[in-house]
């Protein structure tokens, strides 16, 4: 291998073209991680019929496209993905490969860091460059990836380093990394790769693929109303649904709610849910366990409302009440309309 | 011989019910006082098993990694309905990340042999990472199918599954053996009370050393005793599944624990609301005027 160190690489996920918004706010990260490090920021772009989506990540900070274009790799499938990929990586052999923490890249990211014997850390929520002074096995790493990420349960934050040879591959939580505005301006080049495929990558097949668009899409809401398992019922979270509606913003659900039945997992905000950070975040009966927290804390304003004084909540909001919901909102819902 | 399928599942400290007893003064988590319990998407993966047994006629094989006293993960296995029980335990073992955990996994399986099929839970609530099912499948060249609701269906050489997408799901094929990795997706049936009676009997070789048999003779007879009762939990040593040593443990680990903070709950920050007309009309006004609401 030679002394020269490599790039910093994202594994681009989209569907039928359309780039997920992890993958562009990875790309902006990669990009700061690069420019701190003095590499380039290249992505990995794998599918069929994708080069209208190549432009959009040159605005968004990719000095260069890796892009693979086969039927073999449309839909998704993990094997040909990783086939591909990890055939990327042995020639490039990139210093870091970032993927979104999604349901495809927590089932892909696995499989090429188990071909590479490379580490990996799952669902970082922060990432950043410095030294790896490791007193147990007197080693020093100079300018190592901080792997930053919550853990058990989130009620430790971990920070990770990847010691063996590189790339340093870690997923990343949708939401967490800030999307700078794309500029139309930049290019880069594109470098096309034919993937190398035989028989054995393709041997699982989708034979009927099912999907729905989203009810509701809380990464996008500037005024959220949660409710959680102190709501009661589900007939009882109509009263989140008025207070929702009054205000003008959408309904969000604690995972006890959500596992009751009440609401469907797309109003799920947490760890297992969406992350959100709207302008307000109202918690009707959430008792606020680490794993809510983690996906509301960066709220511009929040409001909890619960019948316990102790309720971890209160820790994080910016304002609370004491009380039982059933009489606040209400309240709330009057107090709005009188105002406007 | 009848079908076999093997399932990895884990013990872990129930992270998610943390009351206020597993909590330090300082608003940290005191490990040691949360309950070691079933992951519970294992046993979601240990329900589909039997659920395979149940129309496959498969047996079903579990196997866990940790310490000595995991053995109460896979007793709880054997109630519910599982026909054998592994335990791969070693000091040699500790401070595994994904990486060197599913390379262990894997020398148990390939010790193992002839599967159709292995099942793992997608993740684990310690770590929640999902990775140890994808790299164990790799590490055994197998193909893999994350997500898996249900089974739609076995023949001798290929398998039909329904498995979660975003927002949506798809239905997979693929050849046999594969590794499945299992969701929060079916109800997991009840210990029977009649295989629990039977099997809280069952018992590893440290445990049958640790109940007074210290006559090696008498412990190899009542080791033929237990086994011919099919109260015999497999255990098993790095040595004994032929894991090279520089692959498992903290050796085999690329991952390293730089920094452990842990989270402190900071009481007070929030500004008190009375929870009359008054007081919620007040801070309605401020919203608005902080263009907050409106």
């Amino acid at each position: 291998m030679s002394d020269k160190i490599g790039n910093v690489w994202v594994f681009i996920e989209h569907e039928g073209g359309k780039i997920a918004d992890v993958s562009l706010e990875l790309v902006c990260k990669g990009r700061e991680l690069a420019d701190r490090l003095k590499l380039k920021v290249e992505a990995v772009l794998l599918g069929d019929k994708l080069k209208g989506s190549v432009q959009q990540l040159f605005h968004y900070g990719c000095d260069n496209v890796f892009l693979a274009e086969d039927p073999a790799l449309e839909p998704f499938t993990v094997l040909p993905f990783a086939k591909t990929l990890v055939g990327l990586l042995k020639k490039h052999r990139p210093n870091i490969l970032l993927f979104g923490a999604t349901m495809k890249g927590r089932e892909l990211a696995p499989r090429v860091a188990s071909t590479m014997m490379a580490g990996l850390t799952a669902d970082c929520t922060d990432l950043q460059i410095d030294d790896f002074d490791d007193k147990v096995n007197k080693q020093f790493y100079k300018d190592k990836l901080m792997q930053i990420r919550p853990a058990f349960g989130g009620n430790i934050i971990a920070t990770i380093v990847n010691t063996w040879q590189d790339p340093q591959m870690v997923t990343v939580r949708e939401g967490v990394m800030k999307m700078s505005a794309p500029d139309s301006s930049r290019t880069g080049k594109v470098i096309e790769v034919k993937p190398e495929l035989d028989d054995v990558d393709t041997v699982v097949k989708v034979l009927k693929r099912v999907t729905q668009t989203k009810g509701v899409d809380l990464k996008k809401s500037q005024i959220i109303v949660a409710g959680g398992y102190g709501v009661g019922s589900k007939e009882n979270f109509k009263l989140v649904y008025q207070l929702a509606e009054a205000l003008g913003g959408d309904v969000g659900a604690s995972r006890a709610a959500v596992d009751a039945g009440w609401l469907v997992h797309d109003h799920q905000v947490g760890q297992t849910g969406v992350t959100v950070r709207p302008k307000l975040y109202i918690a009707c009966g959430i008792s606020g366990s680490i794993q809510h927290r983690a996906g509301m804390t960066e709220s511009s304003k929040i409001i909890a409302i619960n019948t316990d004084p102790d309720a971890p909540i209160f820790s994080v909001a910016h304002y609370g009440i004491v009380g039982d919901l059933n009489d606040i909102v209400p309240k709330m819902i009057k107090a709005f309309k009188a105002k406007v | 011989m009848k079908r076999q399928l093997i399932v990895f599942v884990k013990q872990v400290p129930d992270t998610k019910n943390i009351t206020g007893e597993a909590m330090t003064p300082q608003g940290t988590v005191n490990r040691s006082a949360l309950p070691a319990i079933f992951n519970p998407e294992d046993l979601n993966a240990l329900e589909l098993a039997l659920q395979l047994k149940d129309r496959y006629d498969y047996h079903v094989v579990v196997a866990t990694m940790g310490p000595p006293n995991a053995s109460n993960v896979l007793r709880e296995a054997l109630y519910r309905g599982a026909d054998e029980a592994y335990l791969i335990t070693d000091r040699a073992f500790a401070g595994a990340d994904t990486l060197a955990t599913s390379y262990a996994l894997s020398r148990l399986a390939v010790t193992i042999k002839d599967y159709d099929l292995i099942l793992c839970g997608r993740q684990a609530i310690d770590g929640d990472t999902a990775q140890v099912g994808p790299q164990l499948a790799e590490k055994l060249n197998l193909p893999q199918i994350s997500y898996v609701e249900e089974v739609v269906s076995i023949t001798k050489t290929q398998i039909k599954a329904q498995r979660a997408i975003e927002g949506g799901y798809e239905i997979l094929e693929s050849p046999l053996p594969a590794l499945l990795t299992v969701i929060d997706s079916n109800e997991p049936r009840c210990s029977s009370a009649k295989r629990l009676m039977k099997f809280k009997k069952a018992k590893t070789r440290s445990e049958l050393v640790g109940s007074n048999y210290t006559d090696a003779e008498r412990l190899a007879e009542e080791e033929e005793k237990l086994k011919a009762r099919g109260l015999w939990i497999n255990e098993v040593n790095a040595a004994d599944i032929g894991a090279d040593v520089e692959r498992i443990g903290l050796k085999g680990s690329p991952t390293k624990v730089k920094k452990i903070e842990s989270v402190v709950l900071k009481a007070g920050q929030a500004k008190q609301i009375e929870p009359t007309e008054l007081g919620i009309g007040n801070l309605i006004h401020e919203l608005i005027q902080d263009h907050t609401l409106g």
